[in-house]
C-alpha cells in the first residue's frame, strides 16, 4: 500500500497530497478486499470524509494541521466514539451511541488523524483469534483461511490490509502484540497509565492498555506520542506528559544489556517461533548489544494468574449491562427476569464463560484462595521481572506460540486458546511496556512476531530496541 | 427508660449507622452537580450514569468532609482503599457500589452526649449513594408495580457512612446520639444534617440480651428517616425480641423494615438470602493517603464542637456541663451569645434561662450581649419581675433599642410594696371564699389557690407585679 503514516502526514502538511486524496486511496482499498477479511463493524465513510476536508482546510489557512495530519486510522470498536455506534462486538450495546469521545478519539482528531471506521474484535476483547465476535470473524490478510490474532484482530488486519496505515487497539493480555505478530505489523503495549482508559470500555480495568497498531516502529512512535499523556479523567493515568520515543529511534542497541527469556522459549513455543527468536538476539548482538538468557521464573505462572484476576475484574465491569439504560432490552415481566433475559441474549457464550469464571473467584469463602491467591502471583511475577532488569535493560521472547491458526482450530478447548497469551500476559499484569515486531517468517511462510519488554516508563528504549530488530528482519 | 422499656432482666443494645450526604458541589466521582430536588435525571452525565467507557476521579472535596468529621468524632484517619460491592439493582447504574470496605478513611472515634454518655464510633467510611427508583402502578412497592422510574440525580452522591459501636442502651440514647451526630455534621460542614430530606439516614441494628451473657442476634431496621421513627422502631423491635425469647423461640438475624403507619417492623430479607457483594478493591481508583500535613491542616481548621462548647459555656456559667438548658443552647447556635453576656458579668441563671426560653434561633444570634446584660441588671437591681424582663428582651431582639427606655416606655417600674400591698389587699377583698380556702387549706390547697392569687393581682396591676413578692405577702397575711 501507500507510503508510511509518517510519509503520508508529511505530504499532507507540505500540502503536495490532500487529506481527502489519501482517504480515497484507502477507502478503495477497503472497497477492493474489506468483504473478504472484515476488519470493521462500520466503516464511517461521511465523518471521515468531514475530518479529511477539515484538515485540507486548515493546511490550506496556512495553520498547524497536527503530527497525524490526513492519516486514516482504524479504531477498535471499543473504543466510544461520538453519536458512532461502539459495540464491542456485542449484540449487548444493540443501538447504543456514546454522548462523548474516548480521550484518544479526542487526541487523534487534535493531531489531524482521520478516522476511518470502527474495528472487529472478539466481544468485549474476550479472545485470541476474533472468532468470539458477535457479528463474525476477522480473516488474516496474509492468509484467509487463518485467523488474524486477538482480541484487537480487526485493527491488525486493517493495518496489514492497508485499509489504514495506523490502527488502535487494547490489550489487556496481548490483544495488541499477538494479533500485531500473526498479521505481520508492529503491535504496541505502552506502559499501564501512559494513555488514558478514559472512553476504552473496560474489560479488566487493571490490565486494559490502549495501543497502537502500524506498518513500521516509527509510525508506531509517532502514535504513541499522540495518544499518550496524562488525563484527569483517569485516576490511573500517569502524571506526566507523552514518552520522547520518536527522537531516540535511531540511537541504536550498543551495549544494551538483552536477556532473552528462558521460561518463555521452552515447551509450547513452536521451535520455527522460537528459532526467529534466537535470530533476532543475535541481530541485537551484531547491533552491539550485550545479549544474555535471562530468568523470569514466575513468568509462567502469569496465565494462571491472569485467567482469575481478568475475569473477576470483567464480572463487575460488566453488571453494568442490564437492558435498565442503554443497548439490548429483552422484556420480560419482573425487572429481574428482564436483567436476566437481556443478558442471556446479549452475550456470548466466552463473556458467558468469564463473567462466571469472575463471579466464583470473588464469591465468598473462595476470594483469598481465587483472586487473593492470583494477586499474590502477580506480586511475585512483578518481583521477577524487577529483578531482571536489575541486569537488563529490555528482555526478548516470541509474542505467540505459534504463527496464525485456522479457523477453529481452538474454539473447542478455551484453555488451548488461552495458551496463546503466555508470552505476552506477564506485562499486563506487571503493568509494564511490551511491543511486538515482525521478524521473518515461520514454517508455513506466515509473519512472526518477536517481543521486546522493557521496565515501566522505559518504552525509549524498547522503541530503539525494535527499530534495530526491525531493520535486521529477514 | 430500661426498667420501663423492657421487663425485669432484660438489656437492650443498639448500634446505628448513619449514613450522611456530604455538602459537596458534585458527586463523588464525577463533575456532575450534587443538589436535591431538580428535576428527575437532570444532574447526571456518563460516569453517573455508569456509561460504558466512563471512569470515577475522587472529589477532593468529599474526602476533605469525610476527614473533618472523622476528626471531629475523634477518629483515626487512615490510608484508605475503594472496593466495589457488587449486587444488581437498576437504580445502581453500574450495578455495582464504590464503597470502602476493609480499609476505611476513619476508624476508632467516639462521640459524647449531652448527658455525658460516651459512645464509641468504628468507623466513618466514604461510599457513593444509588439512584432513586418509584414504582408506578401499585402501592407504591415493587410488588404490584405495572413498571418503574428511575431518577439518577442521586446516583453517586458522596455519602459518610458512620458506624457505631453497640454502646447504646435506650431508644432516647439512639436519638440522642443521632441528634449530636448531626450537630457534629452542620458544624463541620461535612453535611446539611436533613433527615426530612434524606441528607441523613439511619439504620439501626437491634438486640436484647441479659446483663453478663453473650449479646443476642441482631436484627437491622433500615432506613430510619426522622428521630421519631428510630426511637418507636428500636422500641418495638426490642419489645418483639424479648417477646420472641420469652416465649422460647429464637431470633433469626435479618433485615427488617420500618412501617411508620402501622408502627411496627417486618422482616425483608433473612441473612441466608443476603447478597455476596464480591467486595474487590476499585481499579479504577488508586488507594487514597491523605498527607499528615493536610489532615493537620483540617484539624486546626475545625470549628469548636457541641461538646467542647456545652463544656465552655457550663464552666463559664458554674453549672455542670449536662444541664439541659446548656445543651439546648449550644445546639441553638446561641452559646456565643450567653458567653459574651456572661463575660459581662450578668446573673448567670439568668443569662441560661433567657438564652434558653426567651430567645428564638433566628435572629436572636444578633443581639448585642451588653443589651442582654444591661437587660438582666435591671431584673436583678429588682427594678424589672422575670414577667416584664421577658416581655422587654422580644422588643430588645426585634428593635436593639435599650432595656432601660425600652422597660420605661412599656410603663414598667418597679412597684412599690405599698402600691402592691394595697392591690392585694383588693384582690382577698373580692375573693373571700378562695381566701378563706386559702387561709385554712392545707399544703395543697394553698399551693393551688397561691396561682389564683398571683394571677389575679398581675392581671390587676398589669403584670408589674413580682410573683415572688406576692406569694410572700400572701402567706404573710395568711399566717396573721
Amino acid at each position: 500500500m501507500s507510503g508510511s503514516a509518517l510519509e503520508l502526514a508529511a505530504a499532507v502538511r507540505r500540502g503536495t497530497r490532500s487529506a481527502v486524496d489519501v482517504l480515497d486511496e484507502h477507502r478503495a482499498a477497503i472497497e477492493a478486499t474489506e468483504l473478504q477479511i472484515h476488519a470493521f463493524n462500520l466503516v464511517t465513510a461521511a465523518e471521515a470524509r468531514a475530518a479529511a476536508e477539515e484538515v485540507d482546510r486548515t493546511v490550506a489557512a496556512g495553520d498547524d494541521p497536527g503530527p497525524l495530519a490526513g492519516v486514516p486510522i482504524a479504531l477498535k470498536d471499543n473504543l466510544c466514539t461520538r453519536g458512532i455506534p461502539t459495540t464491542c462486538s456485542s449484540k449487548i450495546l444493540d443501538g447504543w451511541l456514546p454522548p462523548y469521545d474516548a480521550t484518544v478519539v479526542q487526541r487523534l482528531a487534535a493531531a489531524g488523524a482521520v478516522p476511518i471506521g470502527k474495528t472487529n474484535l472478539d466481544e468485549f476483547a474476550m479472545g485470541s483469534s476474533t472468532e468470539n465476535s458477535a457479528f463474525g470473524p476477522t480473516r488474516n490478510p496474509r492468509d484467509l483461511t487463518r485467523v488474524p490474532g486477538g482480541s484487537s484482530g480487526g485493527s491488525a488486519a486493517a493495518v496489514a490490509a492497508g485499509f489504514a496505515p495506523l490502527s488502535l487497539g487494547s490489550d489487556t493480555g496481548g490483544s495488541i502484540r499477538q494479533p500485531a505478530a500473526l498479521c505481520g505489523v508492529v503491535g504496541v503495549k505502552p506502559t499501564y497509565g501512559r494513555v488514558s482508559r478514559y472512553g476504552l470500555i473496560a474489560f479488566a480495568s487493571s490490565l486494559d492498555q490502549i495501543g497502537p497498531f502500524a506498518n513500521t516502529v516509527a509510525d508506531a512512535a509517532q502514535l504513541l506520542e499522540v495518544i499518550a499523556g496524562h488525563d484527569p479523567r483517569d485516576s490511573t493515568s500517569i502524571p506526566e506528559g507523552p514518552p520522547a520515543v520518536s527522537e531516540h529511534l535511531l540511537d541504536g542497541v550498543d551495549g544494551l544489556r538483552v536477556g532473552v527469556v528462558t521460561e518463555l522459549l521452552g515447551e509450547g513455543i513452536a521451535p520455527d517461533v522460537a528459532a526467529r527468536v534466537r535470530e533476532a538476539a543475535e541481530a541485537l548482538a551484531a547491533a552491539g548489544a550485550k545479549v544474555e538468557e535471562a530468568s523470569v521464573p514466575a513468568a509462567i505462572y502469569g496465565l494462571s494468574a491472569y485467567y482469575l484476576i481478568a475475569p473477576a475484574e470483567a464480572s463487575s465491569n460488566l453488571a453494568r449491562f442490564d437492558g435498565v439504560r442503554y443497548g439490548l432490552r429483552v422484556n420480560a415481566p419482573t425487572t429481574n427476569e428482564m436483567m436476566i433475559a437481556t443478558r442471556t441474549a446479549g452475550f456470548g457464550a466466552e463473556v458467558k464463560r468469564r463473567i462466571m469464571l469472575g463471579t466464583y473467584a470473588l464469591s465468598a469463602g473462595y476470594y483469598d484462595a481465587y483472586y487473593g491467591q492470583a494477586q499474590r502471583v502477580r506480586t511475585l511475577i512483578a518481583r521477577d521481572f524487577a529483578a531482571a532488569y536489575e541486569q537488563f535493560d529490555v528482555l526478548l521472547s516470541p509474542t505467540s506460540p505459534t504463527t496464525a491458526f485456522a479457523f477453529g482450530d481452538k474454539t473447542a478447548d478455551p484453555l488451548t486458546m488461552y495458551l496463546n497469551d503466555v508470552c505476552t500476559i506477564p506485562s499486563n499484569l506487571v503493568g509494564d511496556p511490551a511491543m511486538s515486531v515482525p521478524f521473518g517468517t515461520g514454517a508455513d511462510g506466515l509473519p512472526v512476531g518477536v517481543q521486546v519488554l522493557a521496565p515501566a516508563l522505559a518504552e525509549a528504549t524498547m522503541f530503539r530496541t525494535a527499530a534495530v530488530l526491525e531493520g535486521a528482519a529477514p | 427508660m430500661t426498667t420501663t422499656l423492657l421487663p425485669e432482666g432484660w438489656e437492650l443494645i443498639v448500634g446505628l449507622e448513619v449514613h450522611a450526604e456530604l455538602a459537596t458541589a458534585t458527586k463523588m466521582f464525577s463533575a456532575a452537580p450534587n443538589m436535591f430536588g431538580d428535576d428527575p435525571n437532570t444532574n447526571i452525565d456518563p460516569v453517573t450514569l455508569g456509561l460504558p467507557g466512563s471512569l470515577p476521579v475522587l472529589n477532593e472535596k468529599a474526602v476533605e468532609l469525610a476527614i473533618r468529621l472523622g476528626l471531629a468524632v475523634h477518629c483515626s484517619v487512615e490510608p484508605s482503599v475503594f472496593s466495589r460491592k457488587n449486587y444488581f439493582y437498576p437504580d445502581m447504574p453500574k450495578d455495582f457500589q464504590i464503597s470502602q470496605y476493609d480499609k476505611p478513611i476513619n476508624v476508632d472515634g467516639w462521640l459524647e452526649l449531652p448527658d455525658g454518655t460516651v459512645i464509641g464510633i468504628e468507623r466513618a467510611h466514604l461510599e457513593e449513594d444509588t439512584g432513586k427508583s418509584s414504582h408506578m402502578g401499585g402501592d407504591g412497592r415493587i410488588h404490584g408495580a405495572s413498571h418503574s422510574l428511575v431518577d439518577y440525580n442521586r446516583a453517586g452522591v458522596p455519602l459518610l457512612e458512620i458506624v457505631s459501636r453497640p454502646d447504646i442502651r435506650t431508644p432516647d440514647q439512639a436519638k440522642a446520639y443521632v441528634s449530636e451526630l448531626r450537630s457534629i455534621l452542620v458544624a463541620t460542614g461535612a453535611s446539611d444534617g436533613k433527615m426530612e430530606e434524606g441528607s441523613m439516614r439511619v439504620d439501626a441494628n437491634v438486640s436484647v440480651h441479659h446483663p453478663g451473657e453473650p449479646f443476642g442476634t441482631r436484627c437491622e431496621i433500615k432506613n430510619l428517616n426522622s428521630l421519631r421513627s428510630l426511637g418507636r422502631a428500636i422500641e418495638y423491635e426490642a419489645r418483639r425480641q424479648v417477646d420472641v425469647l420469652e416465649a422460647g423461640e429464637t431470633i433469626r438475624q435479618e433485615t427488617r423494615h420500618w412501617n411508620e403507619a402501622e408502627g411496627r417492623t417486618s422482616t425483608m430479607r433473612v441473612k441466608e438470602d443476603a447478597d455476596d457483594y464480591r467486595y474487590f478493591p476499585e481499579p479504577d481508583l488508586v488507594p487514597l493517603a491523605p498527607s499528615a500535613e493536610w489532615i493537620e491542616q483540617i484539624r486546626a481548621d475545625l470549628p469548636p464542637m457541641p461538646a467542647e462548647r456545652r463544656a465552655r459555656l457550663a464552666a463559664a456559667a458554674g453549672v455542670p456541663k449536662t444541664t439541659d438548658s446548656v445543651a439546648v443552647i449550644v445546639e441553638r447556635d446561641l452559646d456565643g451569645l450567653a458567653l459574651a453576656t456572661l463575660e459581662l458579668g450578668a446573673d448567670p441563671g439568668r443569662v441560661l434561662v433567657h438564652v434558653e426560653q426567651n430567645l428564638s434561633g433566628d435572629g436572636s444570634a444578633e443581639l448585642r450581649p451588653d443589651l442582654l446584660a444591661a437587660l438582666i441588671a435591671l431584673e436583678t437591681g429588682g427594678e424589672l419581675t422575670a414577667t416584664q424582663a421577658k416581655q422587654v428582651l422580644a422588643d430588645v431582639v426585634a428593635t436593639g433599642a435599650d432595656p432601660a427606655e425600652v422597660a420605661k416606655a412599656k410603663g414598667f417600674e418597679a412597684m412599690s410594696s405599698d402600691a402592691l400591698f394595697t392591690a392585694i389587699d383588693e384582690i382577698i377583698a373580692g375573693s373571700p371564699d378562695e381566701w378563706e380556702r386559702f387561709r385554712t387549706g392545707d399544703q395543697k390547697a394553698r399551693g393551688k389557690l397561691t396561682g389564683f392569687f398571683v394571677g389575679q393581682v398581675m392581671k390587676a396591676t398589669r403584670g408589674q407585679a413580682d410573683g415572688g413578692a406576692v406569694t410572700a405577702r400572701l402567706n404573710e397575711l395568711a399566717a396573721g
